[in-house]
């Protein structure tokens, strides 16, 4: 596996020189910047060695000054996974682009990152609410207070 | 009348605009459809979820790891003990904790029996959903052994709450075994009715026969897993391809389909219940002996860190991503859950096809709204 | 005839002539009238009551539950609760529904199926009304049902019912045909429209023994197409529980649902009365050949009873259907019979009309 790893780093290193790409606990982890995001997602899916073609998981979090996506991908192929990381230090107007046309699978995901974090996703076919109202701000933030339905101890 | 709910008028055409839910029988939930019909036949299907969002993630942020288990049981409350295991794995994999062989077979047994009560609630509502009544009684009729024998080992029926991180709550019945044995004997025999009932009846075949058919491409690229995708010819099966718990020392087959269609998806449901019985049957002669719990530290302090952890529920994968700074608390934890993601592909899935068809593919797809919504 | 013993001619001609004697001609009449009104109202209750009970039932055991059994003994007086409960829930008005329409609806519903009632034959001599053309007015009179589903339909001002009342429209109207083609197959075997002289001709035989392979065909065409027009499972569209709540009939509360249900299973009885009728011999007890005691111990039980027993057996074939099957779709409803249904029965007529000129019947 280490060797396997070994390759991926290479080649990504060799594509975008200024990703970070890490050995994490327990997968390779690439930390690129949001304006480099669609280039890489385009290189991780249709690279014949990456084939990152599953869209696993996509997480909004919140890490007190900037908002930041993570993405889960696996290769059905090679069956590995991979997470990228992104992050935007505006929070008060967080614009990303939308991996949406390269994984469709990652519209509800947005969606849902939208609603709970605010992060406007660029692109995206239908970028409405999820589950909350407009009134409802956006709770996962870390600053987010609710005097009547969160009790802090 | 709501303004999105006027009928609308697209391509020079008026559409009926139907309002599916969020109280309908067949939506099994609080899931609410908007479609848009022209005649009977489906141009456009809108999700609207959020119904019962409980904010499950935030309030994660504040409880204690033990704490986020009895969350789990809440999203999706069919697959119970599964959501309970994808948790206490991602913590003991943390902590770097060695479980031993009895607990990795009992959770291994209970995860088998989830899926087949699961399974079996599918085949009696997917039965409803297509008109025939008789099999909401049969398939409950069978499921209530299993929820007997889960109240008689953790007390609870539906929500479990089993696992503990570093094991289990309490070590299993002494009747267990015979108990399990029992239903298995008797489940056999009781499985092919519903071959008898449903699955070998003329109306049955053409009404889900080439119905929402989902092409393997598609499958990956939305990211369907589960017995969904199986019935496509994806293979992604994390008890195969991600071996946890007992799933790496017993044999079992990933059952797959191409076809894709409603039809498939509901046979991969009807195989998966056979396969859960071999399952338990290689498992519950061999129970190895020893503690049911490893003894863990009063507050559990998870070292920083991200850790993600992926299991196979009866509905498909469930990723949990925990993020960790060293606190008692998660500093953010995320539930991929599986109905969540199948719930994107009903649109595509029902298009042109009729509002009867719509019911058949949403009970297909075997969603359950508290997981999408969390 | 050995049955005579069971003939309710007398009774009625009795009488007709004892109010004759004490009334004028016209008064007669409406007593008459008021009388035969009276039975049939209460007839028409009971055996309401008693078909809800039996679905229950039936329904409970294929699915193995016990059904009603708290209100009285086997929970028999369970219809009679839930009948008072209907009587006295609040009658739901709603907005922006065609009010006269909406009102106007149950009662064609019922008034249709009251209508078709009346011409059955219950025994002999027990019969409101004998026409000559019994058969075509029964057809006609149950057809008129639609336009009360239709309207409840549009008028409710729901978009279900609206989908409800348009499925059930093309259903019915569809099914209509096998119903009346599959009568007509066994009209030509008897020679007759009068639904009297259809059970006196099946004397000698029940016309499913007696046309053979046509009138069989006939008969299961006939179950299928009238379980249809009757709105049941599996061709239970137009109200479709799980794919729009209740269909036509879903914003109506109290009485004015109480009159859909009971009219749904009413129309039940009088197809399958009619199947029993036409096809099984009517109120005719059942013979073997030249099987002479066994004949004559059948004789011995009355007409009123074979008659209940036929329709009954019909009526639990139909229940079964609807507990065992999942619903079709409405484009495979159509299906089955424009292109199935209809053409065979086609010439399912042709081929009965043959084997009538040919003799070859019984």
């Amino acid at each position: 596996m280490s060797a396997d790893n070994f390759n991926l780093e290479e080649s990504i290193r060799s594509f975008d020189g200024d990703a970070i790409v890490t050995e994490g606990k327990q997968f390779t982890e690439i930390t690129v910047h949001p304006e480099k995001l669609m280039a890489l997602a385009m290189f991780l899916r249709d690279n014949s060695e990456m084939g990152f073609d599953f869209p696993a998981c996509v997480s909004g979090v919140d890490y007190g000054n900037d908002l930041g996506v993570v993405y889960h991908l696996r290769s059905t192929k090679h069956n590995r996974t991979i997470v990228v990381k992104t992050r935007v230090s505006d929070r008060q107007n967080p614009v990303m682009e939308s991996v949406t046309p390269v994984w469709p699978g990652a519209e509800y995901h947005e969606r849902e990152i939208f609603d709970l974090f605010g992060i406007r996703f660029t692109n995206h076919p239908d970028l409405r609410r999820l589950f909350l109202d407009n009134s409802d701000g956006y709770p996962l933030r870390k600053d987010y207070s609710d005097d009547v339905n969160i009790v802090t101890k | 009348m709501e303004e999105h709910l006027k009928n609308s008028v697209t391509d020079g055409q008026e559409e009926y605009v139907l309002n599916i839910g969020p109280q309908h029988p067949s939506t099994h939930g609080v899931l609410r459809l908007v479609a848009s019909l022209r005649g009977e036949i489906v141009t456009n299907i809108e999700p609207h979820i959020g119904y019962i969002h409980r904010g499950i993630e935030k309030m994660c942020e504040s409880l204690t790891y033990p704490q986020i288990i009895h969350l789990t049981d809440r999203m999706d409350y069919l697959s119970a003990h599964i959501n309970n295991e994808a948790v206490c794995l991602n913590v003991e994999k943390a902590l770097e904790i060695d479980i031993p062989d009895r607990i990795k077979v009992i959770r291994t047994i209970m995860a088998e029996l989830t899926r087949i009560q699961s399974h079996q609630l599918f085949w009696a509502t997917f039965g409803m959903d297509l008109g025939g009544l008789t099999c909401f009684f049969y398939g409950l009729r069978d499921r209530e052994k299993v929820l007997d024998i889960f109240e008689e080992t953790c007390g609870g029926r539906m929500i479990v709450s089993y696992n503990c991180p570093g094991g289990l709550m309490h070590d299993i019945h002494p009747g267990f075994q015979k108990r399990v044995k029992e239903f298995i004997e008797y489940f056999r025999k009781t499985l092919p009715e519903y071959d008898q009932l449903l699955t070998g009846n003329v109306i049955f075949r053409e009404r889900t026969m080439g119905i929402g058919k989902l092409t393997l491409g598609e499958a990956i690229a939305h990211g369907i897993t589960g017995p969904t995708a199986r019935a496509s010819g994806f293979s992604c099966d994390v008890r195969k391809k991600e071996p946890y718990s007992a799933y790496d020392r017993i044999k079992f087959n990933e059952v797959l389909f191409t076809e894709g269609d409603t039809y498939h998806r509901y046979l991969v449901r009807m195989d998966e219940m056979r396969q859960s019985m071999d399952i338990i049957e290689q498992l519950i002669d061999n129970i190895p002996e020893g503690p049911y719990a490893v003894k863990m530290k009063p507050i559990i302090r998870l070292p920083e860190g991200e850790y993600y952890q992926r299991v196979e529920t009866a509905r498909g994968e469930l990723g949990v991503y925990i993020i960790s700074d060293g606190n008692k608390n998660p500093y953010r934890v995320k539930f991929r859950s599986p109905n969540f993601v199948n719930l994107s592909v009903l649109n595509m899935l029902s298009k042109g096809f009729k509002i009867a068809d719509l019911i058949a593919i949403s009970g297909s797809l075997d969603l359950i709204i508290p997981d999408i919504d969390r | 005839m050995p049955f005579d013993i069971y003939d309710f001619t007398s009774l009625t001609q009795w009488i007709d002539t004892s109010l004759n004697d004490r009334l004028s001609p016209f008064w007669a009449v409406v007593a008459e009238m008021a009388i035969v009104g009276l039975l049939i109202l209460v007839f028409y209750a009971l055996i309401g009551l008693f078909l809800v009970y039996a679905e229950r039932k039936v329904c409970a055991f294929m699915q193995n539950r016990l059904g009603p059994n708290r209100v009285g003994p086997f929970g028999i007086f369970q219809t009679v609760a839930d009948l008072i409960k209907l009587l006295l829930v609040e009658l739901v008005p709603i907005r922006n529904a065609d009010k006269f329409l909406f009102n106007v609806a149950p009662f064609i519903v019922i008034i249709a199926s009251f209508m078709a009632i009346s011409a059955i034959p219950f025994a002999k001599g027990l019969h409101a009304i004998d026409l000559n053309i019994g058969v075509f007015y029964v057809i006609a009179v149950s057809a008129l049902g639609v336009i009360g589903v239709l309207l409840a339909g549009w008028s409710s001002n729901n978009k279900y019912s609206l989908i409800g009342a348009m499925r059930s429209g093309a259903q019915i109207v569809s099914y209509e045909l096998s119903v009346g083609l599959s009568l007509i197959t066994v009209i030509i075997l008897a020679g007759t429209m009068q639904l009297s002289e259809i059970v006196q001709a099946q004397s000698t035989g029940w016309f499913i023994f007696r046309g053979h392979i046509p009138a069989f065909i006939a008969f299961v065409i006939f179950l299928i197409a009238s379980t249809a027009e009757t709105n049941r499972g599996p061709f239970d569209l137009a109200e479709a529980e799980s794919e729009l709540t209740a269909g036509f009939h879903t914003e109506y509360s109290g009485i004015k649902f109480a009159f859909f249900f009971l009219a749904e299973y009413m129309n039940m009885f009088i197809v399958a009365s009619i199947a029993a009728t036409v096809f099984l011999g009517g109120w005719m007890p059942f013979h073997i050949g030249s099987w002479e005691a066994f004949n004559h111990v059948m004789d011995f039980i009355p007409p009123f009873i074979w008659y209940l027993m036929k329709t009954f057996f019909i009526i639990f074939l139909m229940m079964w259907f609807k507990w065992t099957f999942p619903r079709l779709r409405i484009d495979q409803l159509l299906t089955l019979e424009w292109k199935y249904l209809l053409p065979i029965n086609l010439v399912n007529v042709v081929f009965m009309a043959f084997i009538v000129l040919m003799g070859w019947h019984f």
